[in-house]
């Protein structure tokens, strides 16, 4: 979709100006409800949609209450701090666990791939509903539901195929020549996996780990199921506050929350440009 | 490994066993490693994945608490003919099965479970459970049948033996609106709660509705990202991959400030005078809210695929059919569009199965007619506590997700799955 050319007859130029403005349209829709609610969040009225004041731009429609809401209420304070210590751990495991198996996995004599890949993946294709019942069941018998272990071990299965997914990928375009050569040198396998592989695939596994940290940062349906009061996550509380009494405090949480989404992406960004300078490196 | 030959002719290995044996050997050590590099998340992918939802869906054909309650009663009620009344041990045995105190916790179990055959047992077996611990001696059969005449009924007891067997496929029956009539046969339920026949259609075009509407939406922008200079559509990809990385959570909620009553689009279509400051139109609680927040929630996943297909087709292609001739229109179905198939397919078939199995934002701004059948999963899991229906219901679900998954195998390929 270059600019128009030259030959380019009446109909032609119409369908061009139509078709990127049916564009403009499409994106608008994609991202106005994230940019709505930006404003809203620091508007001094209780209300969700824009006061005459507002539009006027004048400085007292607006306000910092919601925020303070936040630093002052104790549940969402703690369910932050849960979110990190869950998602965190969950991260940690799913990216250990994933990227040994992604190893595995990308070895051209690897027996039954697809089957095991096919199982490997599965958490990210059953419905939610059915993980989260099933989990529910399954924890509860054990004595983990309600628990942080139970939670973690959750959203540890959830953020795995992620992981599995963005380090295979990466693994693909790696030289297997380098681990030869890295043997031949004398190097043990763990030497080899942390002074050459691992240095080479961290953009995959980093992306792979911010994956698995969304997942987890943003999962509700199983902490609805296996999270008691003390684990409540952000999500969880948000699904309290909006099912209950929908205030501009969620609002608030929903811009904070849109900020990160912000970094993440400018991370995962970096990231791939820097998997594709790597890339380059390598002979392949 | 300097291979010798020695004289019968083989090619051998350093240490003496012949080249193709050491070779198998290599092969199979390799195999092996491999496999072994991914035993540890198999095995807990298998052990708190894969088991607790195998466990769950065993509990759809798991119906014991009625041998368990009553299980001389259940004995001699498989000898029963099954015509007219039984007969006095079968009265005198469930009077002594529902008197005997060690079974206090299991009766409520087993009405309950009787309640899913016939709507009613639960409060005749509280009511007989009450005051057959008052008749002291026989004939049991006139004391029940003085408690409820429904005692005296044949059916009654053909419903006892149906539910005395500990597995059962009822629970399947029910998830699609059929039952077991007292003497086994398969029959509609009553036009009354016939309702999940019903969801699961609602379910599927729901999906089908969202999965086109995505192809509708994510087609152009996808072309116009692929064929952009790639400075610009790097920088307009960031409309697709914000919403991409940003929390379901928060698009359902900013969807519920945009569409509400007294919402943001409503204010528009007021203040310009579209719609009268009465007569605001309803978008949200209701199938048009769900619709359009899932299709929004959805649209990356279709953009993303659809792109990365566009973007390996030469842009000579489009330019040699034009100079052959061809219309853009002509152009464009003949050469454009057949090329991006693969990607079409991969991508709905992708957004099809999350918008089968969506829960979180049908639950919110679903409202009543917006609700899906993973809503009445959650319904019968946490409130109606009926597990066995919620596990057949859950069960028919993943099915027709594992049919969808191994027909994405099929046509992309899980490996080929590609993030951001």
């Amino acid at each position: 979709m270059a600019a128009l050319p030259s030959y380019a007859g009446p109909l032609e130029r119409f369908w061009y100006y139509a078709f990127r403005v049916l564009c403009g349209s499409i994106f608008l829709f994609l991202i106005a409800p994230i940019i709505v609610m930006i404003p809203l969040s620091f508007n001094a009225e209780p209300y969700f949609t824009f006061t005459p004041e507002m539009l006027a731009l004048k400085p007292e429609a607006f306000s910092m209450r919601w925020y303070q809401d936040i630093l002052d209420n104790e549940q969402w304070l703690h369910s932050m701090k849960n979110s990190f210590i869950v998602g965190a751990a969950a991260t940690f495991l799913a990216t250990s666990l994933g990227t040994i198996a992604a190893l595995g996995l990308s070895r051209s004599d690897m027996p039954y791939r697809t089957l095991i890949m096919g199982l490997l993946l599965s958490p990210m294709i059953v419905p939610l509903i059915i993980t989260a019942a099933g989990l529910f069941f399954f924890y509860s018998s054990i004595g983990l539901a309600q628990t942080y272990t139970g939670l973690i071990l959750a959203h540890t299965a959830l953020g795995t195929p992620f992981v599995v997914i963005t380090v295979t990928a990466t693994l693909s375009g790696f030289d297997r020549n380098l681990i030869r050569a890295s043997s031949s040198l004398g190097a043990s396998p763990q030497r080899t996996f942390f002074k050459v592989i691992l240095p080479l695939i961290s953009p995959g596994v980093i992306s792979g780990g911010l994956f698995a940290f969304v997942t987890s940062f943003d999962e509700v349906v199983v902490a609805l199921f296996l999270a008691g009061f003390e684990q409540r996550t952000v999500p969880r509380q948000m699904w309290a506050g909006i099912r209950e009494q929908i205030s501009p405090t969620i609002l608030a949480v929903a811009t904070i929350l849109v900020g990160i989404s912000i970094l993440l992406l400018a991370t995962m960004e970096v990231l791939r440009r820097r998997s594709e300078r790597l890339r380059g490196l390598s002979p392949n | 490994m300097a291979a010798i030959t020695e004289n019968d002719g083989l090619m051998r290995a350093a240490d003496g066993t012949p080249l193709k044996q050491a070779l198998a050997r290599a092969t199979r050590m390799n195999k092996a490693r491999a496999f072994l590099l991914t035993t540890p998340l198999l095995a807990f992918i298998l052990v708190t994945f894969i088991l607790p939802i195998g466990m769950m869906l065993f509990r759809s054909i798991e119906a014991p608490e009625v041998s368990e309650a009553f299980p001389k009663t259940v004995a001699i009620l498989e000898q029963w003919d099954g015509v007219g009344q039984p007969s006095e041990e079968i009265y005198a045995s469930l009077a002594a099965e529902m008197a005997d105190p060690e079974n206090r916790f299991k009766l409520g179990k087993a009405g309950t479970r009787l309640n899913y055959i016939e709507s009613g047992f639960r409060s005749l077996m509280n009511k007989t459970v009450r005051r057959i611990k008052r008749v002291d001696a026989g004939p049991y059969k006139e004391a029940f049948i003085k408690i409820d005449k429904r005692w005296g009924e044949t059916d009654t007891w053909k419903i006892i033996r149906l539910a005395g067997d500990p597995y059962t496929y009822r629970a399947y029956l029910n998830a699609l609106d059929l039952t077991q009539a007292p003497d086994g046969n398969i029959v509609a339920q009553p036009e009354i709660k016939q309702i999940y026949v019903t969801l699961f259609e609602r379910t599927i075009f729901v999906s089908i509705g969202v999965t086109i509407a995505c192809i509708a939406l994510a087609y152009p922008i996808s072309y116009l990202l692929a064929t952009l200079p790639s400075g610009t559509s790097n920088l307009l990809m960031i409309f697709v991959l914000l919403p991409f990385w940003t929390s379901l959570l928060v698009r359902t909620t900013s969807w519920i400030v945009l569409l509400q009553t007294n919402g943001v689009i409503n204010d528009i279509l007021v203040s310009l005078g579209i719609v009268g400051t009465d007569d605001r139109i309803q978008m949200i609680y209701n199938m048009t809210g769900t619709f359009i927040a899932m299709t929004h929630i959805l649209l990356p996943f279709m953009v993303l695929p659809l792109y990365s297909v566009m973007k390996t087709i030469p842009r000579d292609h489009m330019r040699a059919a034009r100079s052959l001739g061809a219309n853009p229109a002509i152009a464009f179905g003949r050469i454009y569009l057949p090329q991006t198939i693969p990607g079409v397919g991969a991508g709905s078939i992708l957004v099809f199965i999350l918008a089968i199995g969506y829960y979180i934002t049908p639950a919110l701004v679903g409202g009543q007619d917006g609700q899906l059948i993973s809503n009445i999963i959650e319904y019968h899991m946490k409130k109606s506590l009926n597990w066995s229906l919620a596990a057949a219901l859950g069960g028919i679900l993943l099915a027709g997700v594992l049919a969808l998954y191994w027909l994405y195998n099929r046509i992309v390929g899980i490996s080929n799955m590609k993030l951001g």
